[in-house]
């Protein structure tokens, strides 16, 4: 990127022949239409249903649609994580790098008109759901530019027009708002979906359960998406943090008690 | 004539002195003098007899009536009873039910979910028969998850459906209170104003005949603290289908108080087509000497203890505040600038209940105008005995109410 900056700044004579070379060096990334059709690596475990084909058909540009798209993702969640860590974004943060690819993924397949309703790691889908970074920043930090007028937060972004309903703070309750979203669709008769995601710590929620139940019961237009970030077990990497400290922290010492029994310092002195 | 009434934004629910609109006023003080207009009333006792008795209804210029007789004499009754009277007579809960059915013919968004409301017909009859007419999507029978139906509710008030989400008993509902509290009451504010949340949220609550402690509790207090939403209470057939109606055409989440032992209340309510200001109190009996407010079932209690106090000389203002978040500072206003001694008579519990926030809010606002401190008379704080006599004890009596009035009234 940085390359393709360079040959494109205006009149400078001693870089033009530099910046002539740097451009042929650069790797041209392809913006065809063609289609191309990718065979997914990992094969679905299908339960009481066909999987879905693992052929997927796409063009580069598309490709590179996604990838710009991820890649703002990525830039933007670190900027926030900075933000959060110099005390003006306040309260929760919730940052959803590393899992671009599954709202992005997903945006791709559907339309405007079908609901997605996610828990609070929710930046990057309102920035895939049409969100503007510019209203990213400003409902993280309190200002009323923000989506919900900096009213809501980190946890609380909501798009109604590109039907994005949020935004929750509490594991788990946003399932059955999605069971009333593809309830409503179906009472209204309406040919979408709605994409209900939750995390591997709400699967432990009753009211999921309830809400997988009610959604076999009457049929709805429904799809739960579990995100397994793994963030639930959170406690097994700090124990594993912990001992590696303390392992560290051992090899130093021992290393002072030689140097102090064995008189190695006293060559130093 | 039907008239749709706008309640308060969620964002500007205060309990101030909030008018009505000016509209609004005229059309129910045009409804009280309507010329021949009496509401039955039906006195359910502690004992669970039923009293049948035409009440008077509430007009100024039969003040002097009024404080000779609480109710009717028997050639008023008569009259009352004759076939020429305009309006209809029907029990309360089919009163709830003609506001529903006539709501959901009105607009096609509005469905009603919850255990057994489909083709049981409502645990309390409320919806007999509209799944039949409306069809099952219309009115949904939920499998019993509360959190997950109530859920369910609100994510369909976000696009624009009119839910009536029923709680079996209003108790069940304590296991949706994240989905109503957090969901329900504050999505309109998290949101920024992009999502109102038109749901009505209902059921029977309150103190039964020995239904048992989990059966019996009264949820209006532990429902007031969530901002956002509005609360109502209904008590005659009359208010039920108005309040019923209004609910349902708000803009707002409202939660609709019914309670249990009132659903066979008898009354003649108009032919036409009305609606209850969602936040007005009513006028049962104006008075003199002192302010009683109450809500619900507990509208009964005094009505009977007024009747022993004006043989005894006393001339009670009644009020039944129906409007149990915001209160209707207005009317109570008016009424404690008239009489300057209030009497609180509810069912809720001591604790943290209605009562104490109206304490509050009355304090607060007209203190000057206060001769006597208030008293509350509510519900002991503790779980409702299923005994029949201990039961009793634990709510209000109208013999206590008749002794509250005398010591303030001193």
């Amino acid at each position: 990127m940085a390359l393709s900056h360079l040959s494109s700044t205006r009149s400078n004579r001693l870089l033009r022949p530099l910046a002539a070379a740097a451009s042929s060096l650069c790797r041209p990334i392809s913006t065809s239409t063609e289609p191309l059709v990718i065979e997914t690596s990992i094969p679905f475990t299908p339960h009481k249903c066909e999987p879905p084909s693992r052929s997927v058909e796409t063009n580069p540009q598309e490709l590179l649609t996604f990838f710009r798209d991820m890649a703002t993702m990525r830039r933007m969640e670190i900027a926030a994580d900075s933000l959060y860590k110099a005390k003006l974004i306040r309260g929760f943060c919730h940052l959803y790098d590393g899992q671009e690819a599954v709202c992005v993924g997903m945006e791709a397949s559907i339309n405007k008109k079908d609901c997605i309703i996610t828990a609070y790691r929710d930046h990057c889908t309102f920035l895939g759901r049409g969100g503007t970074l510019l209203e990213i920043f400003s409902e993280l930090m309190g200002r009323q530019g923000g989506c919900s007028k900096g009213k809501g937060g980190s946890m609380h972004f909501y798009k109604k027009e590109s039907g994005f309903y949020g935004g929750h703070g509490i594991v788990g309750a946003q399932v059955p708002l999605g069971c009333g979203l593809a309830f409503a669709q179906k009472y209204n008769k309406d040919e979408n979906v709605t994409f209900a995601l939750y995390g591997d710590g709400a699967a432990n929620q009753g009211q999921l359960f309830e809400a997988l139940n009610i959604s076999a019961l009457w049929d709805l237009p429904i799809i739960l998406v579990c995100e397994n970030n793994h963030c639930k077990d959170v406690n097994l990497f700090l124990l594993l943090d912990f001992l590696r400290l303390f392992f560290t922290l051992l090899l130093l010492w021992n290393r002072v008690l030689n140097g102090w029994l064995f008189g190695r310092w006293h060559g130093h002195c | 004539m039907a008239t749709v009434f706008q309640g308060l934004g969620a964002t500007a629910a205060i309990t101030a002195a909030a008018n009505p609109l000016d509209s609004n006023k005229f059309l129910l003080s045009s409804r009280r003098s309507f010329s021949g207009k009496k509401t039955s009333l039906v006195v359910v006792r502690s004992d669970g007899s039923l009293n049948l008795n035409t009440g008077s209804s509430a007009g100024a210029r039969r003040l002097d009536q009024l404080v000779t007789n609480a109710v009717a004499t028997k050639a008023d009754a008569a009259a009352a009873a004759s076939a020429s009277k305009p309006g209809h007579e029907l029990l309360l809960y089919e009163a709830l039910r003609e506001g529903l059915e006539e709501e959901m013919d009105r607009d096609n968004r509005v469905c009603v979910m919850g255990e057994d409301v489909g083709h049981y017909g409502g645990s309390y009859k409320v919806t007999r028969g509209l799944a039949d007419k409306f069809g099952d999507l219309r009115v949904l029978d939920t499998p019993i998850a509360e959190n997950a139906f109530t859920g369910m509710g609100i994510g369909a008030a976000m696009t624009g459906l009119r839910p009536i989400v029923e709680g079996m008993n209003m108790g069940f509902l304590l296991l949706a209170f994240n989905q109503i509290s957090n969901n329900c009451g504050m999505l309109h504010y998290t949101s920024g104003g992009q999502f109102t949340i038109p749901i009505v949220i209902r059921g029977p609550g309150g103190v039964g005949r020995q239904l048992g402690a989990e059966h019996s509790q009264r949820l209006e207090s532990y429902f007031q603290s969530i901002p956002g939403i509005q609360m109502v209470a209904c008590s005659t057939p009359y208010n039920a289908k108005g309040l019923m109606k209004a609910a349902i055409r708000s803009e707002n989440p409202v939660i609709l108080f019914e309670h249990v032992l009132l659903y066979n209340l008898k009354e003649r309510i108009p032919d036409e087509e009305y609606i209850c200001n969602l936040e007005e109190a009513e006028m049962v009996r104006p008075g003199e000497h002192i302010t009683i407010l109450t809500y619900s079932r507990m509208r009964y209690h005094v009505m009977q203890a007024a009747k022993t106090l004006v043989n005894k000389g006393y001339d009670p203002e009644v009020i039944d505040i129906r409007s149990l978040k915001p209160f209707d500072l207005h009317t109570i206003g008016n009424s404690v600038k008239k009489t300057h001694r209030v009497l609180i008579v509810e069912e809720c519990m001591r604790t943290g209940g209605i009562g104490a926030s109206l304490t509050a809010a009355i304090n607060e606002n007209f203190i000057d105008y206060l001769d006597a401190p208030i008293v509350c008379l509510s519900s002991q704080d503790v779980p409702t005995p299923y005994a029949g006599t201990l039961e009793e004890f634990t709510i209000v009596q109208p013999a206590q109410i008749v002794t509250a009035v005398e010591q303030l009234c001193q």
